[in-house]
């Protein structure tokens, strides 16, 4: 957890004000700097960050046309995915070109997801992984961190965990409360709706009290009605002072609550700012909506030769 | 496209290539008359199996005549000795369990036997029991595999060895990607690692045996016979055990288990038919010749040229045909193939029917190749068979002959570093290595494992 | 109708002996691995070979009787970590046929006659070479006793002493089993088996605990190994791939992921073989199926009905089917 003095969100929000709005700027309060991060499959570069910097205590967002590389980036900077240009014991990149990234103030050595989540990163997935054969309280209490009961040796006496077991309960109970799913906490997590499963997901995660939380595509199949709720919740985790990082598709979401935008297009940084800037930026335009977004094809003289070449250059 | 019977369930064309060329093979085999031999008992056999008689035969490679044995059991006891060749016989007129003993004593100078002197043979009368006794140190002609195992470790290593070695390897690899091939594609086009595969290839074996032993028929023949009876048996799996279970939605953990409980079936019921005892398929006993340092039984060499065709043939098969190409894609992504119009249900049964044949073939050539079959000889193989197919990557079909290739001579090649009962555990040794370098094999691809 | 007695006889005699009660631990063991963890361990004969010649070549060496037991246990934690480490990162197949090699190249080398001496080759190792450092542990006097309607020595190969041992043993991995998995350590062991990737999300090292599962499996199974051949002897090709079959369907039959389960359905495993062979080789005349054949059939009709089992009832007599997970 920071050292420093707890700022509000809105100061937080604030500082972004001075932040230049160019891929990789640099944050004033970054919590997660990621460097040389590169992700090849086969011929293909799927992922090309050179670096990028995430300001602690707002809401960032990730967005970018399909296959921009956004989930692989998120897999890559949660653990599930190991980068092409990760430090090798034999070979592999100079240390100057090995990616690498920082969390928190600390170096993040070990990137196995495991250890990324216990650090503070939690992340949830697209398809909700409930675990639909446990209860939902015990898909809950899963989610709780330095739990002695998980030490093999200890399991076998109950005295050493059974206090630590009754807080977590409460706390469980309190975050179930709060996401309305108290009702359900003896169901299975297999009988729970689509939406219902998210919101568990989203209060699973809470388990740890995370420093930043990551979302992915949390507005994947929600209904309108639950996207209000959800919003509300994601909210308030930043005004309780978690970090929250998302990637999405919906760009009104997106201009609703976000602070800060990234856009990625083919697996590069292609623009950050603030959400209005960000959209109007024309490397951004170009990215989602092509090149000739504005060319009228029923236009004759395209019939030529090299007429759609060059992209136009408009001021929009 | 003609639609016979027989483009109902699999291409018309492909199928058509293999029995013409089978075919051919067995009017050549009649036309060269070299080597076509009719499943008879051995022309020095005194004893005849009839309604009233059961003979226990066996020879012993390399030891002259003089060797004594006796037989008994149920009353009886019937001495035998070895002819000129080595070989002996016993005629006996009561059905049921008898001691066979050899009389070690009788054994020539500087040879010693191998296993146990005494063996316990069930017979039945009609019947011809082969009882197996190994020796050291036989220095007379018919050896097949070279030197035996005292011999290896006195001997250390030269080029001669290495060259029989290598081609013994070449000959298992061969018979093992014969029946591996149909394995990896079972797994590529439906994702189930079928334990029970080892079962159609002693279902081969045991098959020949019936037809070419007891009912005494030419051995091509025999061959066709049984590579259209095991042929059929994946047919009919799929179509009532393996497609049901699918639209039922069973796991593929489930489906697993099944197989499990279909070899461990299987086994039983060919013990109970067959006994428990080896059987060999062919009673005259396997001539020799020799090439250079390498010596092979003429079974061997068909064996090996037989696979080497049909291995061609499901390879141009699966490249240059429209139903091969679609049963790779199937192979590759079912789902994708689905969508692109493939018919992956008449693929799948496709693929059981090639799988099965093959590994019905394999286990001909396999109880011609190592003379003997019996209910375990599949069971054996079958950790080859998934080293192999593990090895050249799961689903591939050219890797299965790859990997076949690698184990049939890792285990073979072994023979130099370490005593011959360790053979198969350095080839399993092999599976575990690769699992940790590369898990998805040589040709397999990465996210097919984790 | 004395026929159909000796059938009941032997039913009940089966259900109670000390080979039972072995391989209900070693039962225990692979339910922990498959119905807990959800890791497809298809050597678990493997490692009862293992704990069966870890106890007995340490005791033909000179080892007490205590020593000893802690030789099986240490050797079945070493086989689950040489097995376990290049493959728990893999898919669940690749374990399947990890540990199925590993379990014939221990039938192997234990086989092989250049360890004749250690081992005793293919013809194993005789029971009284090792079996007294156990039956001197007997607190019970010279004799046989008679209870219910058996009648066994007090302290022999197949006496009451080890029966009571090894049942005794049953019962109490059963409830430690039972503390394991209703404790925090078998909830998320329980959630590995359901998704191993949220799991990870939630920051616990997955592969350790896949590993200890394997471990503790392991080590169940190779005391589980140990048991069986004290009364009886080591014979490598009894210990091999069919008996993890047998493990396999007397899992099945009382309830994968149940406590009681493994246990039930070991005893009613060997209740049934038998009273299966018994019913046919009563009602069959010896033209049609000789005894020999009988016995076959019954083994038959074991593989057939594990099919059956999985397929219309995979969570056996006491398992939950909403709680039963079988996806690999």
């Amino acid at each position: 957890m920071s050292n420093a003095t707890k700022k509000t969100a809105t100061e937080a929000r604030a500082e972004l004000k001075t932040v230049k709005q160019t891929p990789g700027a640099s944050k004033p309060d970054a919590i997660l700097v990621v460097d040389n991060v590169v992700r090849d499959f086969g011929g293909n570069r799927a992922v090309d960050v050179d670096h990028l910097e995430v300001q602690r205590g707002v809401i960032t967002a990730l967005i970018g046309p399909n296959g921009a590389g956004k989930t692989t980036f998120f897999n890559l900077i949660t653990g599930f995915d190991q980068p092409s240009s990760a430090k090798k014991m034999f070979g592999g990149p100079s240390a100057d070109k090995a990616a690498k990234w920082s969390f928190n103030g600390k170096l993040l050595g070990n990137t196995a997801a495991a250890s990324v989540a216990k650090s503070g990163m939690v992340r949830t997935f697209q398809l909700t992984k409930a675990l639909s054969r446990l209860t939902v309280m015990q898909n809950m209490l899963l989610g709780a961190k330095d739990q002695r009961g998980e030490s093999f040796l200890a399991a076998f006496v109950k005295p050493l965990w059974a206090a630590q077991e009754k807080a977590n309960i409460a706390k469980a109970e309190d975050l179930l409360k709060r996401f309305k799913l108290y009702e359900k906490k003896e169901d299975l997590a297999g009988s729970l709706s689509g939406g219902q499963k998210k919101l568990l997901e989203m209060a699973r995660a809470l388990m740890s009290d995370p420093v930043m939380i990551m979302l992915d595509e949390p507005m994947a199949g929600v209904n309108p009605a639950l996207t209000q709720s959800l919003l509300g919740h994601i909210q308030s985790l930043r005004d309780e002072g978690t970090t929250v990082l998302f990637v999405e598709h919906d760009m009104h979401m997106v201009r609703h609550i976000s602070d800060w935008v990234v856009v990625m297009a083919e697996g590069r940084v292609v623009a950050e700012g603030p959400a209005d800037t960000v959209m109007s930026d024309q490397a951004v335009i170009d990215a989602y909506l092509g090149a000739h977004h504005d060319t009228d094809l029923g236009d004759d003289a395209l019939l030529e030769e090299g007429a759609m070449d060059a992209p136009k250059k408009e001021k929009k | 496209m003609v639609n016979t019977a027989l483009a109902r369930r699999s291409s018309p064309m492909s199928l058509r290539v293999i029995f013409g060329v089978l075919l051919g093979l067995l009017v050549l085999s009649f036309t060269l008359g070299t080597g076509a031999p009719a499943a008879h008992a051995a022309t020095s056999d005194v004893c005849v199996a009839d309604a009233e008689t059961g003979c226990f035969t066996g020879t012993i490679k390399g030891v002259g005549a003089g060797v004594k044995l006796t037989i008994d059991g149920n009353g009886l006891n019937v001495p035998a000795e070895t002819d000129k060749d080595g070989k002996w016989n016993a005629a006996v007129t009561v059905a049921g369990l008898y001691t066979i003993t050899l009389d070690e004593k009788t054994l020539p100078e500087g040879v010693t036997l191998k296993g146990d002197a005494v063996q316990e043979r069930d017979i039945t009368l009609g019947f011809v029991k082969a009882t197996i006794f190994s020796v050291d140190g036989a220095t007379g002609d018919g050896a097949d595999n070279g030197p035996s195992q005292a011999e290896i470790a006195a001997e250390g290593f030269n080029w001669d060895r290495l060259a029989q070695q290598i081609v013994s390897g070449l000959r298992l690899g061969l018979l093992l990607a014969l029946a591996s091939i149909g394995l990896s594609l079972i797994y590529g086009t439906t994702g189930l690692s079928s334990f029970s595969h080892a079962e159609q290839v002693t279902l081969g074996g045991l098959l020949g045996y019936t037809f070419a032993n007891v009912l005494g028929l030419n051995i091509f023949l025999t061959i066709v016979i049984v590579v259209i009876l095991t042929g059929a048996t994946g047919y009919i799996q799929d179509a009532v055990i393996w497609k049901p279970l699918r639209k039922k939605g069973l796991s593929l953990t489930q489906m697993i288990i099944v197989t499990i409980g279909l070899a461990l079936a299987l086994q039983y019921t060919f013990q109970m038919f067959y006994g428990a005892s080896t059987v060999r398929i062919l009673m005259k006993n396997p001539e020799t010749f020799t090439i250079g340092p390498v010596t092979l039984t003429f079974e061997s060499l068909w064996a090996m040229g037989l696979s080497v065709i049909v291995l061609i043939l499901v390879g141009l098969f699966l490249l240059k045909t429209r139903t091969g190409r679609a049963t790779r894609a199937v192979s590759d992504n079912p789902s994708l193939a689905a969508a692109s119009g493939i018919d992956v249900d008449r693929i799948i049964r496709l693929v059981w029917v090639i799988a099965t044949a093959l590994a019905g073939l394999s286990g001909v050539m396999l109880g011609l190749v190592l003379n003997g079959i019996n209910w375990q000889t599949g069971m054996q193989l079958l950790l080859l068979m998934f080293a192999a197919v593990t090895l050249g990557g799961l689903g591939t079909a050219f890797g299965a002959l790859i990997g076949s290739l690698i184990i049939g001579m890792t285990v073979e090649l072994a023979n130099f570093v370490v005593p011959g009962d360790f053979k198969y555990a350095t080839a399993l040794l092999l599976l575990i290595v690769i699992l940790l370098v590369r898990p998805q094999g040589i040709f397999g691809r990465k996210e097919r494992i984790g | 109708m004395d026929m159909w007695i000796k059938v009941l006889y032997d039913m009940s005699a089966n259900m109670i002996l000390p080979t039972t009660a072995a391989f209900a631990i070693a039962a225990i063991g692979l339910n922990v691995h498959f119905g807990f963890t959800g890791l497809l361990n298809m050597g678990q004969a493997g490692f009862m070979l293992i704990g069966a010649y870890g106890f007995s070549v340490a005791t033909i060496a000179g080892l007490p009787f205590w020593a000893a037991t802690l030789v099986t246990i240490g050797a079945g934690t070493i086989f689950a970590l040489l097995l376990g480490i290049p493959t728990l990162k893999l898919r669940g197949d690749y374990l399947a046929i990890v540990t199925i090699a590993a379990a014939e190249i221990v039938r192997m080398i234990g086989r092989a006659s250049v360890l004749n001496s250690v081992t005793g080759g293919s013809n194993g190792l005789p029971g009284e070479t090792y079996r007294n450092t156990f039956s001197a542990l007997s607190p019970f006097p010279d004799g046989k006793t008679a209870i219910l309607w058996f009648d066994f020595d007090n302290t022999g190969v197949n006496g009451w002493f080890i029966r009571i041992v090894a049942w005794s043993l049953v019962v109490i991995f059963a409830v430690l089993v039972w503390l394991l998995m209703r404790s925090p350590w078998g909830r998320v062991i329980k959630g590995i088996r359901e998704d191993e990737d949220a799991v990870r999300s939630l920051g616990k090292n997955v592969f350790a605990f896949k590993m200890q599962a394997l471990i503790i499996g392991g080590v169940l199974g190779a005391i589980g190994g140990m048991f069986y051949v004290l009364p009886t002897s080591v014979q490598p090709d009894a210990l091999g791939r069919n008996m993890t079959f047998l493990i396999w369907t007397a899992m099945l039959l009382g309830g994968a992921a149940t406590i009681w389960g493994p246990v039930l359905g070991s005893a009613l495993f060997f209740a049934l073989r038998i009273f299966i062979q018994g019913t046919v080789d009563i009602l069959i005349p010896d033209a049609i199926l000789n005894t020999q054949q009988t016995e076959q059939f019954s083994w038959i009709m074991v593989g057939v009905a594990l099919m059956l089992l999985v397929i219309f009832r995979p969570q056996g007599i006491l398992g939950d089917k909403k709680e039963l997970n079988f996806n690999v």
